[in-house]
């Protein structure tokens, strides 16, 4: 079972939480999940760490996280701070 | 089991509030909380100042109440901040009264010294709001990077190639072809080119946060700005410079930086900071208030005892290393960039500075020198001190080291040109500084892994400079050529400046290629700087310290034009890397200790075991033994050097060398490109067993092996 995520604008200290406890309740519905960055343009440090959390929790329960839609920018910052490789892409 | 203490006990304009850990100093978070810190021992009051990120009026100002005073620390912890955006500073009560040494003034919005995060300055030569109140930022930083299975290297000290490099001189110039020039992580661009170079080891000058603006102006030469590009100017002693991340814009450099390190160390790379403790970028008393000065004047700076700032450093002022509080700040500085960022080393800026008393008196067993060699943390980190200071305080060879510390070699720099250019009367002193400066380092035990060996470095000509100048020509500068070295050991080759002239330029190609042999089968570690293996010039200037334009940045271009030096320098490190006999962490006995037939070194001459001894003589030769240079039980080969640094020819004798072995060479810098120099392990075979001719301004190094 796969859902998609959907995150829009951006991911950073305003809704951080949010974005966070949704992502954990699909993966507790056993679901791997999709997340749709399309409309996505700004990560921030702690949105980076929200993502690899998501994905550390997920490879804990033999899950899959895999991000799609990424704009050139916020992939350029996922690669200059490392986070890129932590990822897989759809 | 919950704590009973993660409740709120005061509340402040909406903000919950309790009182704070006093230690660690600075800002950390912890769960939903985060708690803010700092010392004072004058102080009489203090007021967190808290803005929303980049806002030039702060949202609150929060007074550390007197239960949130502990001692002479205040600390205070805030509930369910969102810590990501908000920048935060302190304001200070206490008195202004200089000549008692206190600067205390309500009035400025002052820099937490343990600020982990500094913004401000973050897109390098952006110009900043002058007005602003608050300049340099602080801002809470999560210290939670996915190291994965990284740690510092460890590399045995006495196996290092050191790489002395420049952020933005590394990767600015247009030809070096990376995406995010001048960066951290331009330099991960450049990984691969490291590799194919064969160092091991990048030493980069300082990467703390520092203002490129201060004492910026423009050339009266050729109108540009000149920035402070060098950044031997601390603003905080915690904090990545934000203008060398490409990610800096959105304060991501502490990502940036630890995914460098971490990169790096994968490829087998280890990294050392250039750190400047001795002074801050807050100048003398008509400097700027950016933290210490308004933190704590009297206890950060080393004061005169009318309450003037003492300047050992050449900078306006002088840290107050020995004042217990900071020597604490400066080894939890060094224990937070080793644990936090995985760094291998440190090469201390005018170290000598953090031997002085807190009257500027130099002292016998430095309290902050000796807790660095013991501290725990820094067990196997490297520390090498810049031995000396602007106050005249040289220690090259006698720098307070427990057996840790080593030394950047001065001496070796000095000894080696003026044998370059071959000058007479120092050939006694090259001997010394070939085998390791016994002369330096022996007495005290201190062996040759206390000699970082170098020729050229930030300070002065690069090495194409070197043979391509007499004088140095730093009028771009601004400051009529007055700054600078003036004693350079130096020699044009016949022609000052750039020349078309083939016989020059090969000459010049030569004597760079001599310079880097003598460099690189020299016992000690070897430090090469950035550039020199592409023959990379800047117009005779040797203080570049403010160019941030083509003058300081590597031509990359040159890696074509200069292909021969290029290719020298890949093969004669790997020569090094292959041959433990030219790396070791000892002094050499010069005897046949073991009974292998040769002594482990023996120095030779135009006739073999016979070395020229007379104080004009400028020919020399040596030969190391590889038996006494096992590894896993199989020894070295024998290698044996000859130079001649006179302008005529000379013949050398070659010792006999054991039954079965003969002499082969490895490299000729008389020669062209191919035959200067040969793949390690593939040298053609020598045709005359019996003596070489090593031509003029030339060296010649052979390496004796099995036939």
């Amino acid at each position: 079972m796969t859902e998609t995520y959907k995150i829009d604008r951006a991911l950073d200290s305003f809704n951080y939480q949010q974005v966070q406890s949704e992502i954990l309740e699909i993966l507790e519905k056993g679901s791997d999940v999709i997340i749709d960055m399309t409309t996505c343009n700004y990560v921030s440090s702690t949105g980076l760490r929200v993502l690899l959390y998501s994905k550390k929790v997920a490879a804990a329960k033999g899950l899959k996280i895999c991000l799609t839609g990424i704009s050139d920018e916020v992939k350029d910052i996922m690669n200059v701070t490392g986070f890129i490789n932590f990822f897989d892409y759809a | 089991m919950l704590r009973v203490d993660l409740f709120p006990t005061h509340e402040y304009k909406g903000l919950k509030l309790r009182a704070g850990r006093p230690y660690p100093f600075g800002a950390m978070v912890v769960g939903n909380m985060v708690n803010f810190s700092v010392y004072s021992r004058y102080a009489t009051d203090c007021t967190l100042v808290l803005f929303h990120n980049r806002e030039e009026k702060p949202f609150v100002e929060i007074p550390f109440f007197k239960e949130f005073r502990l001692g002479n620390v205040f600390s205070m912890i805030i509930f369910d901040l969102d810590y990501e955006n908000i920048e935060y500073g302190f304001r200070m009560d206490g008195p202004f009264n200089p000549k008692e040494g206190h600067r205390f003034d309500r009035s400025k919005i002052l820099l937490d010294p343990y600020a982990k995060l500094i913004v401000g300055r973050d897109v390098w030569g952006e110009q900043p709001n002058w007005d602003s109140l608050y300049q340099y930022r602080a801002r809470v930083v999560l210290d939670d990077f996915d190291w994965e299975d990284d740690l510092p290297l460890e590399t045995p000290v006495n196996d290092l190639i050191v790489y002395e490099m420049h952020v933005r001189n590394f990767t600015c110039g247009a030809a070096s072809g990376v995406r995010h020039q001048g960066t951290f992580a331009g330099i991960i661009e450049k990984i691969p080119y490291l590799k194919e170079l064969g160092v091991n080891c990048v030493e980069l000058m300082p990467i703390h946060e520092f203002d490129e603006f201060e004492n910026n102006r423009i050339s009266p030469i050729d109108g540009r700005q000149l920035y402070n590009l060098w950044g031997y100017s601390n603003v905080g002693f915690f904090a990545p410079k934000a203008a060398y991340a490409a990610s800096g814009r959105y304060a991501m450099q502490v990502d940036e930086l630890k995914n460098m390190v971490k990169h790096l160390h994968r490829n087998g790379i280890e990294i050392i900071l250039d750190v400047v403790f001795n002074h801050t970028a807050e100048g003398n008393e008509q400097g700027p208030y950016i933290s210490y000065r308004g933190i704590d004047n009297k206890t950060y700076y080393m004061l005169t005892p009318d309450g003037h700032y003492y300047n050992f450093s050449g900078c306006g002022n002088t840290m107050n290393c020995n004042n217990p509080n900071v020597r604490d700040m400066i080894v939890e500085s060094l224990r937070y960039w080793v644990t936090n960022y995985h760094i291998d080393g440190f090469r201390f800026d005018l170290a000598a500075i953090l031997g002085r008393d807190q009257n500027g008196n130099p002292m016998s067993n430095p309290p902050l020198l000796e807790s660095l060699a013991h501290d725990p943390i820094l067990g196997k980190t490297k520390l090498i001190a810049e031995a000396w200071d602007a106050g005249g305080l040289y220690q090259v060879g006698s720098f307070p080291s427990w057996g840790r510390w080593a030394e950047w070699n001065g001496k070796f720099r000095d000894s080696m040109r003026r044998f370059l250019k071959s000058d007479e009367q120092v050939l006694a002193e090259v001997k010394e500084r070939i085998i390791g400066s016994p002369d330096l380092y022996a007495s005290q035990g201190r062996g040759i892994k206390a000699s970082v060996n170098f020729i050229t470095a930030h300070d002065g000509f690069t090495m194409m400079d070197l043979v391509s100048y007499n004088d140095k020509h730093n009028e771009a500068n601004g400051e009529n050529n007055r700054d600078g070295e003036n004693h350079n050991n130096s020699w044009n080759c016949g022609y000052e400046g750039e020349s078309d002239n083939p016989d020059i330029i090969c000459l010049r190609h030569k004597q760079v290629k001599n310079a880097i042999t003598m460099l690189m089968v020299s016992q000690g570690i070897p430090m090469i700087l950035s550039g020199d293996e592409m023959g990379n010039s800047q117009q005779g200037n040797n203080n570049a310290y403010c160019q941030d334009n083509e003058i300081a940045w590597l031509d990359w271009n040159n890696l074509k034009k200069n292909a021969d030096i290029f290719r020298y320098f890949k093969k004669i490190i790997k020569f090094r890397h292959m041959h433990k006999v030219l790396r070791y962490e000892d002094h050499l006995s010069h005897q046949d200790y073991l009974g292998y037939g040769y002594p482990d070194f023996s120095w030779h001459g135009e006739k073999a075991w016979h070395p020229e001894c007379e104080h004009n003589n400028l020919t020399l030769a040596f030969m190391l033994n590889g038996q006494y240079a096992s590894t896993d039980g199989q020894p070295d080969d024998f290698i044996y050097a000859a130079m001649n640094m006179h302008w005529e020819m000379h013949g050398f004798e070659l010792p006999q060398l054991p039954q079965g072995k003969a002499w082969y060479v490895f490299a000729n810098t008389d020669m062209e490109m191919p035959n200067d120099i040969y793949e390690p392990g593939e040298e053609p075979i020598v045709d005359n067993q019996n003596e070489v001719l090593v031509g003029p301004r030339s060296i010649i190094i052979l390496v004796g092996k099995n036939v």
